[in-house]
């Protein structure tokens, strides 16, 4: 873990043609809005994530997450980034479902 | 780049974030320190987004209460993001004459706190919310209380302090803080060496590690909070929900999906440190609450779960302080739960307490020394 000052300098947020791009298809966020927060100070793909929302849909970023990874880091400067957390369920799962595990009292 | 400013914030989460965009608002140059590579990855991007009035300690209550009327209702505005607060009131459900017995105690409590805050029936209630099962015999009502979306209300603040020429260094732990002539001064990182004229501790359940290191230490324990996310619907009701046996909390987001929140009763059976795991019994116990109150939803998918640890201080109010014992030191932790409410006026208290203004509102009731020994 190194220390990242948020006042690093990244450059000016420069418009691109593929910005329109939708990149999360569940939760529809485009390219150039990730690379907007990034212009923003969210210097990594959790705090992207919360922000906009991207990889936090229906899917849990399994289409995506790599794209914003990618887009995250190129935006950044840097090699590579760590990946954002995955949760349990692995598929999207009924409340009564979920509900009827044996548990409580 | 100099590591001198005038204050130095230990923490970047809503606490931390919040108090540095009030210091910086100032002209103060602020340095906040976060130990997680990422801002507010503790509590404040992982709790339930209550901004409650209702149910508070009665310590609390003026300041959640300041909060709500002058703070939260602009705050979109103020930090230039939209933070999806809803002041569409607080329903706490009950089913029985003894949950109605616990709601009737909560509500003379706040009341006589000067909250607007009353019991209304079953029939008033469905008239609020027109999904309830019909097995609910009344509910306390306070129609101010709210909810807001807290990882966009930590990032905001963030933000918005940054705009403003705050400093965050992401990725820095903080090992110590050393005094030099009396008075706490230099803030030590796995890796730098920080100097402010005031230091405020806004570090969450990991405060003492720190305070340790100039002799303070407040009686605080982690305690494992956990959540759900459903997939989103089309908008069906904006309160913010309870019980009177807190078998689950929530309400549904701006985006749609339905956030909930519930305990299990082993909250402090904990061990803290990494990512908070989320544990396989506390989701399908919540979802039993939900479907048993809000039958309508059992068909709603659960996207996510997840968990948070809070900061359980001895006596369940924070320490919103600045020390006898240490000069140039503030203290703002120990919020157990129930932090991300409070936190636009606990913040504004922290940075008034950091430039040594007297704060808008009383906080004897949150000093550091208030812990006394039995005998
Ligand atoms: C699941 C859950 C649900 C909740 N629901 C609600 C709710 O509905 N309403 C409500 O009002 N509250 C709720 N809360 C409580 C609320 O989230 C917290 O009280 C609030 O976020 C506390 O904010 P904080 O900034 O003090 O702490 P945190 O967000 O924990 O921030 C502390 C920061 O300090 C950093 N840090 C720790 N050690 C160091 C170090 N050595 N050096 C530098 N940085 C360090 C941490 O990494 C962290 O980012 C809930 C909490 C949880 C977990």
């Amino acid at each position: 873990m190194s220390a990242v000052d948020r006042t690093r300098d990244i450059g000016e947020y420069v418009p691109a043609q593929d910005d329109d791009m939708i990149v999360c298809r569940c939760e529809e966020i485009t390219k150039g809005e990730i690379r907007r927060a990034v212009h923003d100070g969210m210097y990594n793909v959790h705090e992207v994530r919360r922000l906009l929302r991207c990889g936090m849909g229906l899917c849990q970023g399994q289409t995506c997450a790599r794209l914003v990874k990618s887009i995250v880091a190129r935006e950044l400067g840097v090699r590579s980034l760590e990946d954002a957390t995955a949760r349990a369920p692995m598929r999207p799962i009924e409340m009564s479902v979920f509900a009827n595990d044996g548990g409580g009292e | 780049m100099s590591n001198v400013s005038d204050v130095i914030i230990v923490g970047a989460g809503v606490i931390g974030n919040a108090t540095a965009y009030y210091l910086a608002k100032r002209g103060l140059r602020v340095t906040v320190l976060e130990k997680s590579e990422y801002i507010g990855n503790g509590g404040s991007s992982r709790n339930g987004g209550g901004v409650r009035q209702s149910g508070r300690h009665p310590a609390e209550l003026p300041l959640v209460m300041y909060g709500v009327k002058n703070l939260w209702v602009n705050l979109s505005d103020e930090l230039g993001m939209d933070v999806e607060y809803y002041q569409e009131g607080n329903l706490r459900l009950g089913k029985t004459p003894d949950h109605i017995k616990t709601l009737e105690n909560l509500t003379n409590s706040a009341a006589s706190g000067g909250l607007d805050v009353r019991m209304i029936d079953y029939k008033e209630a469905q008239s609020i919310c027109p999904y309830l099962s019909d097995e609910v015999i009344g509910a306390s009502w306070c129609p101010t209380d709210g909810h807001a979306n807290p990882m966009l209300t930590t990032l905001a603040y963030y933000r918005a302090a940054r705009r403003l020429g705050a400093r965050f260094v992401s990725g820095a732990e903080v090992v110590e803080i050393r005094k030099l002539g009396g008075r706490a001064r230099l803030v030590v990182t796995t890796d730098e060496v920080y100097e402010a004229d005031t230091i405020v501790v806004a570090a969450g359940v990991a405060s003492n590690k720190i305070l340790e290191t100039v002799g303070l230490r407040v009686p605080m324990n982690p305690a494992l909070l956990e959540c759900l996310v459903t997939e989103d619907c089309p908008p069906m009701f904006y309160q913010m929900l309870g019980t009177a046996m807190a078998d689950f909390y929530g309400h549904q987001s701006k985006h749609g999906s339905f956030v909930f929140g519930g305990t299990t009763g082993y909250e402090p059976y904990t061990t803290y440190g990494g990512t908070p795991p989320a544990t396989s019994g506390s989701a399908p116990g919540t979802c039993r609450g939900i479907i048993k109150y809000f039958p309508v939803l059992r068909d709603l998918k659960i996207v996510r779960t997840w968990a948070g640890w809070m900061d359980d201080c001895a006596d369940h109010i924070p320490v919103i302080d600045t020390p006898d014992e240490v000069a140039g030191l503030v203290i703002g932790c120990g919020f157990s739960g129930h932090g991300f409410g409070i936190s636009p006026t606990a913040a504004t208290i922290l940075a008034q307490l950091a430039v040594g203004e007297t704060p808008v509102l009383d906080v004897s009731r949150f000093k550091y020394d208030r812990f006394k020994v039995r005998t």
